[in-house]
């Protein structure tokens, strides 16, 4: 068993169109944070926002498996119940909705947030709308003071380098690779290992932060390989992803 | 010149003409199916002395019992001021018609903003001689403490009516709480008030006006107020509660240079009831501004959401912004922004929408790990957040619980 386990999972727009991800296979096991890359427009958004069953996408096809049970058709929220949280691209502006009520309502009690806000220079951002006005480097921020108020199993992160600059990619990076590693109160083997973690990145810088086990390339809603991250993204940094096209056509 | 009792006269006559003159907007009230509600009530001596359910109804509407925390407190009751007390030197707080008695100019305030004939209501209002509230703030004194008044109802029915004349004079500030309201087992009638308003210059108001009616109410308030030179003032109005029908358009006529008005709308609309809620800004001098606030939800109810501004003046600057959330099939929404320029140094914009909550925003919030009425539940909390200050912890609970009742039910 592992923690998240896609299985044949092909999805479509909630409104009708053409299919976006095909028959996708990946697996995160227990304590391991792995990465996806692909080009823009691949589907890796996509397919997390499947995995979180946000409602803009419907699954057409197989399944997916969070420690071991099928949670296809949970909804949004049981997902969340279950341990899965995740750090959205483009998360909707909150017109309204205060930073400070959401992490209040969604903070565990024996965490110091205000200790992290500081951290992530957030503080001043509490008594603003969600996402309103923010720059990248602060909506990055702020997604991911509320993961670490969320205090979820498994994190499903979605391109945290885009669209900030230097200073706050350090803070993100630095801050993302100390959540991985933070003490958790999740049950069983997940506990001895650390938190899961799926990441989707474009650039890979993300690796200059922090220790990914294996990676997955996707293209056009296609797994094409999975592999060591380290070395397909210096293949994909030297070749590109055309070269993955044309592997993957080659194995064919 | 008129003498006095003819200008008397005049009114009395101007009155009866229009007391079959229908109101612009909102459903028509047949006036002779409401008996007028008793012209005298019972005096208490403290407002802790009525039965915990009124006081509970008072609470809710803002107004504290024990007048802890306030400058002073008046009741109307049906239609007569059954309970007065002030607390304060900076502020004259006493019936209408007591004040009129004593003050002879006031003869230059009652009646001179809001038009005897505008409509049946006012006709009928004028024509009764109502009571109601005259509150003055002394020049130069900044009261820290609320005034508060509370329009009850205690009969079913009946048709209250009352005439409030508020005065802050020069460079005086005050902020006045008015919780309208109904005794438990009255859920019928209609309530008809005029409030005239004077901010005197570089004097201040605020003015919150809390409406918790019942299912089977008419309410027909008609409110104007006038700003001189430097004043402020500032209008919030929460009506979250069932009622049958609401219209009102309160107006600030802002006429010395640099005054400036906000209105903060929020209201529910729920199902069987009818909002026709509106604001209206009139800048007739120089540098004067206006923000003009209103959010609206409708769980099933008729709302519209109306805004008004007309700049008659240089420099004149005014901001509109109607948003309406609709939670319902049933329910409808209309918001009418109107700006009118009658000049060109004037920038008056407006903003408006309605619409239901974004699914995105929802789901946002659910895969925080809240569930979906928690998550409705934070996003109308939001909406209706228009930064209303000094509200008392019984009214903000009830302001929640009312919330939450309304994220269970949407979607
Ligand atoms: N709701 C949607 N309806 C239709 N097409 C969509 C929708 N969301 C994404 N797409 C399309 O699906 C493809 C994958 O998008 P996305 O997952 O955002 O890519 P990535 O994150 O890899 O850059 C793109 O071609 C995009 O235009
Ligand atoms: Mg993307």
């Amino acid at each position: 068993m592992s923690m998240l386990e896609i299985e044949n999972l092909s999805v479509e727009p909630a409104d009708g169109g053409q299919r976006i991800l095909n028959n996708v296979n990946l697996t995160v096991d227990f304590g391991y944070t792995n990465v996806l890359f692909g080009p823009n427009g691949s589907g890796k958004s996509a397919l997390l926002r499947a995995i979180m069953g946000f409602g803009d996408y419907k699954v057409v096809e197989g399944r997916i498996l969070f420690n071991g049970e099928d949670i296809t058709n949970l909804s949004v929220d049981e997902r969340a119940e279950k341990g899965l949280g995740i750090m959205l691209q483009r998360p909707p502006n909150m017109t309204g909705v205060k930073l400070s009520s959401l992490i209040k309502a969604i903070s565990k009690e024996n965490m110091d947030i205000d200790k992290v806000a500081e951290e992530l220079d957030m503080k001043r951002f509490m008594d603003r709308e969600i996402n309103v006005g923010f720059s990248g480097g602060e909506i990055k921020r702020s997604e991911l003071l509320q993961l670490i108020a969320q205090n979820p199993c498994m994190y499903l992160i979605d391109e945290p380098e885009s669209g900030v600059d230097l200073v706050s990619i350090n803070k993100v990076g630095t801050k993302i690779q100390e959540m991985l590693n933070a003490n958790l109160e999740c049950i069983g083997e997940r506990s001895v290992k650390g938190k899961s973690a799926l990441i989707i990145t474009h650039t890979g810088q993300i690796l200059d932060y922090l220790e990914a086990d294996r990676a997955y390339i996707m293209c056009s809603g296609k797994i094409m390989c999975s592999g060591n991250p380290r070395k397909l993204l210096d293949e994909i940094k030297s070749q590109g992803y055309e070269e993955c096209i044309r592997c993957k056509l080659n194995q064919i | 010149m008129q003498t006095k009792s003819n200008l008397k006269q005049d009114l009395k006559e101007r009155a009866e003409k229009a007391l079959d003159k229908k109101a612009s907007y909102g459903q028509d009230f047949d006036l002779s199916e409401y008996e007028i509600a008793p012209s005298e009530s019972e005096q208490v001596e403290t407002l802790t002395e009525w039965d915990e359910k009124t006081q509970k109804q008072l609470l809710n509407t803002g107004v504290v019992p024990s007048g802890e925390g306030r400058s002073g407190s008046l009741v109307v009751l049906n239609n007569a001021v059954s309970y007065s007390s002030t607390k304060s030197e900076n502020v004259e707080l006493i019936p209408t018609k007591q004040a009129r008695e004593k003050y002879d100019w006031l003869d230059d305030y009652a009646w001179n903003l809001v038009p005897v004939d505008a409509d049946k209501y006012t006709a009928a209002t004028y024509l009764q001689q109502p009571n109601g509230y005259f509150i003055r703030a002394h020049a130069g004194k900044k009261e820290t403490l609320p005034v508060q008044t509370c329009l009850l109802l205690g009969n079913k029915e009946v048709s209250q009516t009352v005439h409030n004349i508020i005065i802050v004079e020069e460079n005086a500030e005050l902020e006045i709480i008015t919780g309208c309201t109904t005794k438990e087992e009255v859920m019928s009638g209609l309530h008809l008030g005029i409030s005239e308003m004077y901010v005197k210059k570089g004097g201040k108001l605020t003015f919150t006006m809390v409406h918790n009616w019942a299912e089977d109410i008419g309410v027909r308030p008609r409110t104007k107020v006038k700003v001189e030179e430097g004043g402020t003032f500032i209008n919030n109005y929460i009506a979250l509660k069932p009622v049958k029908s609401i219209q009102s358009y309160p107006t600030a006529f802002l006429d010395g240079k640099g005054a400036v008005a906000r209105f903060n709308t929020i209201a529910v609309g729920h199902p069987g009831s009818e909002l026709d809620l509106g604001s209206k800004a009139v800048f007739n001098a120089p540098e004067t501004k206006a923000e003009l606030i209103s959010r609206t939800i409708t769980t099933g109810g008729n709302v519209v959401a109306r805004g008004e501004m007309e700049g008659n003046a240089d420099d004149a600057k005014g901001h509109l912004e109607c948003r309406g959330l609709v939670l319902s099939d049933d329910g409808s929404q209309r918001a009418i922004p109107i700006l009118e320029a009658n000049l060109q140094n004037v920038e008056l914009t407006h903003e408006a929408a309605v619409g239901k909550i974004a699914r995105d925003q929802v789901e946002y919030l659910m895969s925080r790990g809240l569930s979906e009425d928690e998550a409705v539940g934070m996003i109308v909390r939001g909406f209706l957040d228009v930064g209303i200050k000094g509200l008392p912890d019984e009214l903000e609970n009830d302001i929640n619980e009312t919330i939450d009742k309304i994220g269970e039910h949407a979607m």
